[in-house]
């Protein structure tokens, strides 16, 4: 059973109850709130998603509650909390949504170190994937969500996970985090897909977040081998220009934004250097999404003829 | 439902568990910092292969976590030992630091925050001067906290390397010195050992360890760390324990110390809740065991409520009330009533702020 085959009210119901229990690739979640406003969004990032069966193991117990007291009425908050403990600030009530995609990522980076996990999108074309790593503000998440509204499958927006047996990288199909600008793009870009209303004011600006492709979301068990490695930077004006980058140089921009590089040590290392090995690494300048997607279609059909 | 307990004192029962009781184990685990603890006792008995995947992935990163603590603590030491060299003090390493440096069992998984150091009250001028020099720099918020520490505490204010971001804590000695018992501290620092593998750095001996940690587990108000504190003393214990005559030694240290209270505790509920092994004739030397009088009776309640998992799971009608008593205890044993006054009318006054932290994934790393 999906999350689109609950109604609304019984999806309300169960997210203000004991939960909503959701497979979002290899975690599973369950997600609580008595923030109800949240629940109709909510239910369409997560439409295509599984809900997981009675009881199984649940990896990530996480909610977003309303503030205690006067502070349900007078400057109202939202709190993530993770199994009882509630390890950040409270954020104002209208950011709970980012707040809880926020938190699970937050989970993944302070729990998860049987993968690498590095701060980048990753999209596949069959069993190939490309990963981006880059620092907020060069334009990743917009490049992201441009290609999975183009025939590329999304892995991840934001945390890819990389296997550490068989540098495989595992899907997590959650919804990609759109900044300032890049929301109004991708809206033109692709009228289909689903963006919650823009939500001001956050620490990233003014943000929205997309619902993975309901294709993304089935085929999330299907691990993929990095292919590439394509750091992008988005300058205004510029042609689609892909040059390649030294395996150093590559290294380099992998294990900075790999969250727990430090964490796993000796491994961690050569988890980095089994990708480098195996990707062709480029960095990227863009302003034309169309351009940019013909160079990732031209990078994916050289792959296959491989 | 304590699994956690089970779990640690007993790996062969997780063959048993179903999904559900592994889901409530791991969180049990978090809450107590167990979790890389609870993967290498499952391990080393022989049962990791027992463990689904899921909870394996979860169990196993805490492990992960903690094996790379163990580096940054050893070179932490190394970087103290060069920074406290020119003003001619030894680094002396207490709690998890001295567990990782001497290597002791003890280090285990253990997952901590700070890097605790001993040294002479004459010299925690210059220590802190020396420090400064390298980088370390006071966290203390205010100005109140700063005279408390200075006036009543065993240590100065936490002080955080500004660079690699590292806590240390710098004692000149284990409990405050407004707290009814009253260790020598420079017993401790007589009786510190040299490390064979990091020269210059040297920890408490394993009976001081034993007590310093006895004495911290029963002075604590705060009931988080509490069960990962009685584990860590089971594994002294055990390691201790290789040599039979030791007991005697470490009681007899105790008496010196005047660290008997705490001890006896630790032996009983080490024995209790985690089967601890302890001969009969310290058993009965210490009286550890010995069910009278209601103060043990009331204590008994209390340590039972949290010396465990503190996660819903595990609370009872009772634990918000052990809590407190606990708090209360606490603050009992380390202050005199007028001092203890003042302080918590200020705390109630001026409430200190929570620890937590903005929200963003950006930062780690």
């Amino acid at each position: 059973m999906k999350i689109r085959d609950l109604s609304l009210a019984e999806f309300r119901a169960r997210l203000g109850g004991d939960g909503i229990r959701l497979a979002t690739g290899p975690f599973n979640c369950r997600l609580q709130s008595g923030i109800p406003e949240l629940a109709d969004e909510l239910a369409r990032l997560y439409a295509h998603h599984p809900l997981i069966d009675d009881k199984p193991f649940i990896d990530f117990h996480v909610g977003v509650q309303p503030g205690h007291g006067l502070r349900r009425w007078i400057a109202p908050q939202a709190r993530f909390i993770v199994d009882a403990v509630e390890p950040f600030t409270p954020l104002p009530r209208g950011q709970a949504l980012p707040m809880l995609e926020w938190g699970l990522n937050w989970c993944v980076t302070a729990y998860c170190h049987h993968i690498l996990v590095i701060h980048a999108a990753s999209v596949a074309r069959g069993k190939h994937a490309a990963i981006l790593p880059a620092p907020p503000g060069s334009g990743k998440s917009t490049l992201c969500a441009a290609l999975v509204n183009r025939g590329w499958r999304l892995l991840s927006d934001e945390l890819t996970l990389i296997r550490l047996d068989t540098g495989q990288i595992m899907g997590l199909a959650r919804p990609v985090n759109l900044k300032n600008a890049s929301i109004d793009i991708i809206r033109a870009y692709a009228p289909d897909a689903f963006l919650t209303r823009p939500i001001l004011d956050t620490t990233k600006g003014t943000v929205a977040l997309m619902a993975p492709t309901q294709a993304s979301v089935e085929a999330v068990g299907e691990w993929a081998d990095p292919a590439w490695m394509v750091l992008p930077r988005y300058r205004a004006g510029s042609d689609a220009t892909l040059t390649p980058m030294g395996s150093g140089t590559a290294f380099m921009q992998l294990a900075d934004n790999a969250m727990n590089y430090h964490v796993l040590g000796a491994r961690g290392f050569k988890a980095v250097g089994d990708i480098i090995d195996r990707t062709r690494n480029y960095s990227f300048e863009y302003s034309r999404l169309d351009d940019a997607i013909a160079v990732f279609d031209h990078l994916a059909a050289e792959g296959m003829a491989e | 439902m304590n699994l956690l307990i089970e779990a640690y004192r007993q790996p062969e029962s997780i063959r048993r568990l179903g999904t559900a009781d592994w889901d409530l184990l791991v969180r049990q685990a978090r809450h107590a910092n167990l979790v890389g603890r609870l993967f290498l006792r499952l391990q080393s008995a022989g049962v990791e292969a027992d463990i689904p995947e899921q909870p394996h992935n979860h169990l196993l990163s805490g492990a992960v976590m903690a094996s790379e603590q163990r580096h940054a603590i050893r070179r932490e030491a190394c970087f103290l030992r060069e920074a406290l060299k020119p003003a001619g003090i030894t680094v002396i390493l207490l709690k998890g630091a001295a567990y990782v440096a001497a290597g002791l069992p003890a280090a285990q998984g253990r997952l901590f925050s700070d890097v605790d150091i001993l040294l002479p009250k004459e010299r925690l001028g210059d220590a802190e001067s020396a420090l400064m020099l390298k980088g370390w720099a006071s966290t203390a918020t205010d100005d109140y906290d700063q005279r408390y520490y200075r006036r009543w505490m065993h240590e100065l204010p936490a002080m955080r390397h500004v660079f690699r971001g590292s806590a240390l804590d710098v004692h000149h000695t284990i409990l405050p010195p407004t707290a009814r018992l009253k260790p020598d501290a420079r017993l401790l620092i007589e009786a510190s050992v040299a490390l064979p593998d990091l020269p210059g750095v040297h920890t408490l001996s394993l009976p001081d360890l034993i007590l310093h940690s006895a004495s911290h587990l029963f002075h604590e108000g705060e009931p988080d760390n509490l069960l990962r504190d009685l584990t860590d003393l089971d594994l002294l214990l055990r390691h201790l324990a290789r040599d039979d005559t030791a007991w005697d030694g470490l009681l007899e240290r105790a008496v010196q110390l005047q660290l008997s209270g705490p001890l006896r505790l630790a032996l009983r509920y080490c024995h209790r809740l985690l089967g601890t092994p302890l001969p009969e004739r310290i058993a009965a030397r210490s009286r550890c065991l010995a069910d009278t009088g209601i103060v043990q009776h009331m204590l008994d309640g209390i340590y039972a409520r949290v010396l465990c998992p503190q996660h819903p799971s595990t609370a009872d009608r009772f634990t918000p009330l052990a809590r407190r008593s606990l708090y209360i205890r606490a603050h009992w044993l380390r202050m005199p009533p007028l001092l203890l006054a003042y302080h918590l009318a200020h705390k109630a006054i001026f409430p200190p702020k929570q620890e937590t932290h903005p929200l963003s994934t950006e930062q780690q790393g």
